[in-house]
């Protein structure tokens, strides 16, 4: 009797445990048994309307809920037929005529028209609906000028529906790319009838892309969606190609925390991570012990400084490329990174298949040192002490921690380390207030433009005061040609001149550090982390 | 009783206003603002979002116009996620953080008051040398050390339980309510075993046992009544403290509750919802400490004569 309480509260103990201690089935086994793909997927998605979403989180889950004219190749990144069946292109390359797919479906049945594109393209570009990505679309003729209201008749834009099948598109100028542009989510079709039935098309809050009222037209629809917890989806039986998915359904995590994310897989509560950043540590250990689920994979993507070009000492490029000069690239990916990152001597990432920029300079300290002596700093002698932003996070904190000791060991120059909360970091940055500033930059489409874009005098995200006529023609000038040759001739140019004025400072370009277990079948590596689930699905390894 | 739980009732008003202000106050006064992203956002776009959300409105027009709808039980649009409302996003959340509070703080009283019960009957022994040892262990662990500690060895060398999710899988919510009540548990252990000292070498006690009545009926009806005084006065801020602090745990096990949404809201500026989880969470903290104290009350007669 004297122990009654501890006699009570270890027999529930054990009742509980042995309840939990018979066998079942983990996700990941369940999943290959009924084709239910278990998803970890970084955060809780804004939303899933293709118009509204600027994430990679919200990407990643509605590239499997709607279907563009054109669908990337998930291995080549070509662009293949999507809704569109075929297409012919004009002479001058201005004039795309899509033939629309007969059975084509919305997810409830309605059968997908020419008549779609036309409505959702112009609600894509309506002024009052708040879409951030609607610049993807201004290659067409007219966009530009009806998105900022200049003019505020549709017919004005290069978008018609010739017939129920045929859809006729004009640019502006010939865009190479365009084809593979379609595949972007703001070119991605709506159910005008269900955003009509929930507050028309410019009400950001519409209830239309929540499970119980989403239609869609890709091969998997919303079924679900918990807030916090999963975001369920089914496939599709009105998807015109159903025949080749096999997956029944997914259901994306929003795990946002890297270790829980982490040992989700290692407990196979999931089936693959599709997070780009993974804790530095844990990649040895994979590396080590289970290298066949551990994906690395180099992305169109760049890791750089930004400088503050008005501020002194950087108002001087030599004072910039001393900077670029002195810092050990191979060193910071080899041991601080550790990824498997690329050293970066450019802005802009190489693509194998287009453009791939030369290489002007590497590290040389002994010119780094040169340099800065020439900018009146000889030995890093009156060097002012300067701040180096970053949002607070482990990875650039170790990176800046490196880049700090390397330019005192190589120039005998003392920089601040300064990190700051998410906000606060991109509050700073946009208003130009640091000295230098950590950012990083994600091709949204295979082509060089994505990069060079950013640092023209007056672009959005050009946060580093600097300004040059002669690249910005250049990149106009760009924007007007479409011989792929001369492209690259210009886009040589204006990466020399990046070489010589180093507004930014490149360091390496990113890897996506995934995990994926082996029964993961069709999921192809590449370099846009574009991993579409229509052709994956879950078989047993062999043990 | 009745008098005093309306006057605590209506002082709560004032407070939660108060909140309110200096919520709406300090948020504004943070750098960045709800749609600041790594891209910059079009400036067209912004004026249009500021536009739909009220944003470009003078700033007391903007604390009225919130305060007005909140009194009509309005919380407003989620800035973060457009499709919800702050009240849906507090309804899926709350049964979970609920849920989630109450098993920790069972957890808590259960291992808590047991043990400190049995380290007190034999001071300096080691029945009690033993628990409290593991009650100093418990305070001194922090859960972020404690959850991973707990999913390392139940969850994955063992394989018995669960390591994530919240009612998905049987089992799930065993080690959560472990690793958020443990610290509780260790500090209710202490509190409960002091009390228990205390009250053991009072009068009555010893008067008690003079009358030959067994030891065990001692204890639970005459002694521990009077021990559980500090313990339920550290009920009340407890109780809030699991209900506030859980994100820590909501972060390691996944659990889709109000903590995480609370930090996320934060980092993000979602002004709205900042606002909507601060005012519950306020009222949830006032009512437990109005509880609280109706519980000491209803425990201590003597305090009932104090105006």
């Amino acid at each position: 009797m004297k122990n009654f309480g501890i006699v009570v509260a270890l027999l529930l103990a054990m009742v509980v445990l042995h309840g939990c201690g018979e066998k079942k089935l983990n996700n990941v086994e369940y999943g290959i048994r009924n084709q239910i793909l278990y998803y970890a997927n970084g955060d809780e998605p804004k939303s899933v309307d293709p118009h509204l979403i600027t994430g990679t989180v919200e990407n990643n889950i509605i590239i499997n809920l709607f279907e563009g004219l054109t669908s990337k190749d998930a291995k080549t990144l070509e662009a293949r037929p999507g809704v569109a069946e075929s297409w012919t292109i004009s002479e001058d390359g201005r004039v795309y005529r899509f033939k629309l797919r007969e059975n084509a479906r919305w997810s409830n049945g309605d059968p997908l028209t020419a008549e779609d594109f036309v409505y959702s393209w112009r609600r894509a570009l309506n002024p009052r609906l708040p879409n951030a990505y609607a610049y993807m679309m201004f290659y067409i003729e007219g966009a530009e000028a009806f998105y900022k209201g200049e003019n505020t008749d549709f017919a004005s834009v290069g978008v018609k529906a010739i017939s129920p099948h045929e859809l006729e598109v004009t640019l502006k100028a010939p865009a190479h790319f365009f084809l593979q542009l379609l595949d972007h989510h703001s070119y991605y079709p709506v159910h005008g009838p269900t955003l009509e039935k929930f507050g028309g098309v410019e009400d950001p809050t519409s209830r239309w892309a929540l499970p119980e009222n989403f239609v869609g037209n890709g091969p998997f629809v919303l079924k679900r969606w918990e807030i916090n917890k999963v975001v369920e989806l089914d496939k599709n039986p009105h998807y015109w190609d159903a025949d080749v998915v096999r997956l029944q359904a997914v259901h994306f995590l929003p795990i946002d925390d890297q270790q829980a994310e982490e040992r989700a897989f290692r407990s196979k509560q999931v089936h693959l991570t599709n997070t780009p950043q993974m804790d530095i540590e844990k990649i040895q250990v994979y590396r080590k012990d289970r290298p066949e689920v551990l994906r690395v994979i180099p992305t169109y993507a760049s890791y750089y400084y930004e400088f503050n070009v008005q501020r002194k000492p950087f108002d001087d490029a030599r004072v910039r490329k001393a900077f670029a000069l002195a810092i050990e690239r191979d060193l910071l990916v080899k041991n601080v990174t550790k990824g498997g990152e690329v050293p970066a001597y450019n802005f802009v990432p190489p693509d194998p298949e287009g453009y791939t920029p030369q290489i002007y300079w590497r590290e040389d300290v002994e010119e780094a040192r040169r340099l800065l002596a020439e900018a009146g700093f000889p030995n890093g002698e009156g060097f002012p002490v300067l701040t180096l932003l970053y949002n607070t996070h482990d990875n650039h904190h170790k990176v800046a921690v490196a880049i700090q000791q390397m330019l005192k060991k190589n120039l005998n120059v003392n920089i601040q380390l300064e990190n700051k909360e998410w906000k606060v970091y991109l509050a700073a940055r946009k208003n130009v207030e640091h000295d230098i500033a950590r950012a990083g930059w994600l091709g949204d489409y295979l082509d060089p433009s994505n990069f060079f874009d950013i640092l023209r005098s007056y672009a959005g995200n050009n946060n580093t005061n600097w300004k040059n006529p002669r690249y910005d023609e250049l990149m106009n000038t760009i924007e007007a040609t479409s011989d792929p040759a001369r492209r690259n001739e210009l886009f040589e140019e204006a990466n020399r001149i990046l070489a010589e004025e180093m507004p930014v400072l490149p360091l390496y370009f990113f890897v996506d550090i995934n995990l994926v277990d082996t029964s993961v079948k069709g999921w192809y590596d590449n370099v846009m982390h574009f991993h579409p689930l229509k052709y994956v699905y879950l078989e047993a390894s062999e043990p | 009783m009745l008098r005093i739980f309306l006057q605590r009732c209506l002082s709560a008003i004032p407070v939660l206003f108060l909140v309110v202000l200096f919520t709406f106050i300090l948020i504004r006064l943070a750098p960045g603002g709800p749609f600041d992203d790594e891209r910059a956002v079009p400036p067209q776009v912004l004026e249009n979002l500021n536009k739909r959300y009220h944003l470009d409105d003078p700033i007391h027009v903007q604390f009225f116009d919130y305060v007005k709808h909140l009194l009509q039980g309005d919380f407003g649009p989620s800035f973060k996620y457009p499709s919800r409302t702050v009240t849906e996003v507090i309804y899926a959340g709350i049964p979970v953080t609920l849920e989630l509070s109450l098993y920790a703080f069972l957890v808590a009283l259960v291992f808590g008051i047991t043990s400190g019960v049995i380290a007190s009957l034999k001071p300096n022994t080691l029945q009690d040398y033993v628990p409290m040892s593991a009650a100093m262990i418990g305070l001194c662990l922090p859960s972020f050390v404690l959850g991973p500690l707990l999913i390392l060895v139940f969850g994955i060398q063992l394989d018995w339980l669960p390591v994530s999710g919240w009612g998905v899988t049987p089992g799930d919510k065993i080690l959560p309510s472990i690793t958020l009540g443990a610290g509780y548990a260790a500090y209710l252990a202490r509190l409960s075993r002091g009390g228990m000292l205390e009250t053991l070498s009072q009068d009555y006690i010893r008067t008690a046992r003079a009358k030959g009545l067994s030891g065990w009926r001692v204890v639970f009806h005459h002694a521990l009544r009077g021990a559980l005084a500090p313990v339920v006065s550290f009920a009340g801020p407890a109780v809030a403290g699991l209900l506030s602090g859980s994100f820590v745990v909501e972060t390691i096990y996944q659990i889709p509750g109000l903590g995480r949404f609370y930090l996320q809201a934060a980092f993000n500026r979602d002004y709205t919802m900042i606002l909507g989880m601060t005012i519950l969470f306020a009222f949830l903290i006032i009512i437990c400490n109005l509880l609280a104290d109706l519980l000491l009350l209803w425990l201590n007669p003597k305090l009932r004569g104090r105006k």
